[in-house]
């Protein structure tokens, strides 16, 4: 929407004021305690070192966080470009009202509800060759197909992992904003003889640009935090070809416990996403004012 | 042109939901199998047919009372979500006000953070609360997530209905929260179902914070669930059992949201 036609009340805050309270209440202290972690070096509860920004530059200097970040990016690209078209085509394709529009919607819904670490597991015994119904069917067709053994199958199975698990965040949005378009428009276009492809571009891709904007962030900073589901299937490997950046950062935490490192490594990580959320919110932002400004007026 | 078209639309559909369903299909099928037919063969239907995975879930309480866990403080999750959201993403989507586009941004950033490191000062805050292992904890931390995705959501469904309807409302006489709940809600219902579903999904699905703040009394199923990883070795079945339940629920709240999501604007009211 326009922001500029917006009527200022300052009361408004009222309304914003729970929920507000609600999201301080855990954000604020877990986040001040890590920026304090990260310019401490912590040898136990009761010593502790002011070190300032020296891990920020150790992190910003790690070649194998350079590898991982690069890796992430890759995926997360790839992740964007495949699930964001296929979920508005499904939600294009689904029936709008009826029983059927009832079960398609309970089908695809359902792969959203399974635990991530279920999601790995399954898809762990999904691709053996030797007892699952991918891995075995692709091994019958003459795939030599191995998830532990070819790093290429390792990365493409977690990518068609992450589209089975999360297609479906796209296209329930995409879905829902379709459906709350007023039939008015439709009878329009007909009027106006428009195509179907017309109608998408115009009316239907419009329309669900605020439902969009959303499933492209929250699919963005999701796949960028990726960890259970990749870490049950192949665990990071083979070699390092599915160690993600947050598989990464939690072997420094949890494993080698370097508390300090892991913090700043963990503000760096959330600084990344902030900065790309940003700027793929103001394009989107940015691409619908001009949309609006050269449409009609 | 018509007609050729919507069969294409149809079959992509049936492609899709096969592909949706097989890996689902995988886990039913293992789930009435015992460990060793899992590990030994492949079979399309379960050879040895067994009961044996849900009758140890339903018969042992520390496995059914996961699943009871996590209903209750999912639902207190979704509750308190979408309270606080409905009249934020209403003066979000309507007013401007001092740090208007900054606060609506700051929320989306709380769901940016690498839960690694940040799962240690949790677990501090809420003992220091005297939360810990109580359902309450657990749903409020999920509001971290939750409250900034439905704030988003139902703030885009509502700027998506022209502010006429408001003023017009207004001018015949109703009372905000009149408007509100009778006029308006109705009217963004796509969107209330959509959100409502999402909250459900993610605060159920939610795995590292729910594990640190419980211990025994509000441990979730997600957390029960990792039991089956084990020094001897996986316990596969039970966790494909425990897996099929897993999706009940959510598949039931779907089922009762599905008209808000299916119907929406274009064929309620007004």
């Amino acid at each position: 929407m326009s922001v500029t036609t917006k009527p200022v009340n300052q009361k408004a805050w009222f309304l914003i004021l729970p929920v507000f309270i609600c999201v301080a209440f855990s954000a604020i202290l877990p986040l001040m305690t890590v920026v304090n972690y990260s310019v401490q070096d912590i040898i136990s509860p009761e010593r502790r070192v002011f070190v300032g920004t020296e891990w920020f530059a150790a992190v910003m200097r790690d070649q194998d966080l350079h590898a991982a970040l690069w890796n992430q990016l890759k995926f997360s690209l790839a992740v964007l470009l495949l699930e964001i078209p296929l979920g508005i085509a499904l939600a294009l394709s689904m029936p709008a009202a009826g029983w059927k529009a009832s079960a398609t919607l309970v089908i695809v819904a359902l792969s959203l509800l399974i635990p991530w670490n279920v999601v790995g597991t399954i898809w762990q015994i999904f691709g053996r060759a030797d007892i699952g119904l991918m891995g075995a069917t692709l091994q019958r067709l003459g795939i030599e197909y191995s998830y532990t053994g070819d790093a290429l199958h390792a990365w493409l199975t977690v990518l068609l992992m992450d589209i089975w698990h999360w297609t479906p965040l796209v296209a329930l949005l995409a879905y829902a904003g379709l459906r709350s378009i007023p039939d008015a428009y439709y009878q329009a276009a007909r009027i106006d003889g428009a195509s179907k492809f017309a109608v998408f571009r115009y009316i239907q891709l419009p329309k669900m640009r605020g439902v969009l904007m959303i499933a492209v962030l929250l699919r963005f900073m999701d796949s960028f935090m990726i960890y259970t589901e990749p870490f049950v299937l192949t665990g990071g490997g083979p070699g390092n070809a599915t160690t993600f950046l947050s598989q990464y950062l939690t072997q420094k935490a949890v494993g080698q416990f370097d508390l300090g490192p892991a913090a700043a490594f963990s503000l760096i990580y959330f600084l990344i996403i902030l900065l790309f959320c940003f700027v793929l919110y103001n394009w989107m932002q940015r691409l619908g004012q001009t949309e609006k400004e050269g449409g009609h007026e | 042109m018509n007609e050729r078209r919507f069969k294409k639309r149809t079959v992509f559909l049936i492609a899709y939901l096969i592909f949706a369903l097989l890996p689902i299909y995988w886990m039913v099928n293992m789930s009435f199998k015992t460990n060793q037919e899992i590990l030994s063969s492949f079979s399309l239907l379960p050879q040895a047919f067994t009961w044996d995975n849900y009758k140890t879930i339903f018969t042992d309480e520390s496995w059914y009372s996961g699943y009871i866990n996590s209903l209750i403080y999912v639902a207190i999750n979704t509750t308190i979500s979408l309270t606080v959201a409905l009249p934020a993403a209403y003066a979000f989507s309507r007013y401007s006000f001092l740090g208007d586009k900054h606060v609506f941004f700051w929320l989306l950033t709380n769901r940016m953070t690498p839960p690694a490191v940040f799962l240690l000062p949790f677990f501090q805050l809420y003992t220091t609360v005297g939360l810990m292992d109580t359902h309450l904890a657990v749903a409020l931390a999920h509001l971290l997530f939750n409250v900034p995705l439905a704030v988003w959501i139902l703030e885009g469904f509502m700027s998506g209905i022209p502010r006429e309807i408001d003023e017009t409302a207004y001018i015949d006489g109703y009372s905000f929260p009149r408007f509100f709940l009778t006029i308006f809600l109705p009217l963004i219902k796509a969107g209330v179902g959509v959100a409502a579903f999402f909250c459900f999904m993610f605060s159920w699905v939610e795995l590292l914070l729910a594990r640190t703040l419980t211990s025994v009394n509000a441990k979730p199923i997600v957390a029960t669930m990792t039991r089956t990883v084990s020094a001897s070795g996986m316990d596969w079945a039970t966790l494909a059992a425990a897996g099929v339940l897993t999706i009940v629920p959510g598949a039931i709240v779907i089922w009762f949201v599905r008209h808000y999501i299916a119907k929406g604007f274009a064929m309620g009211r007004v």
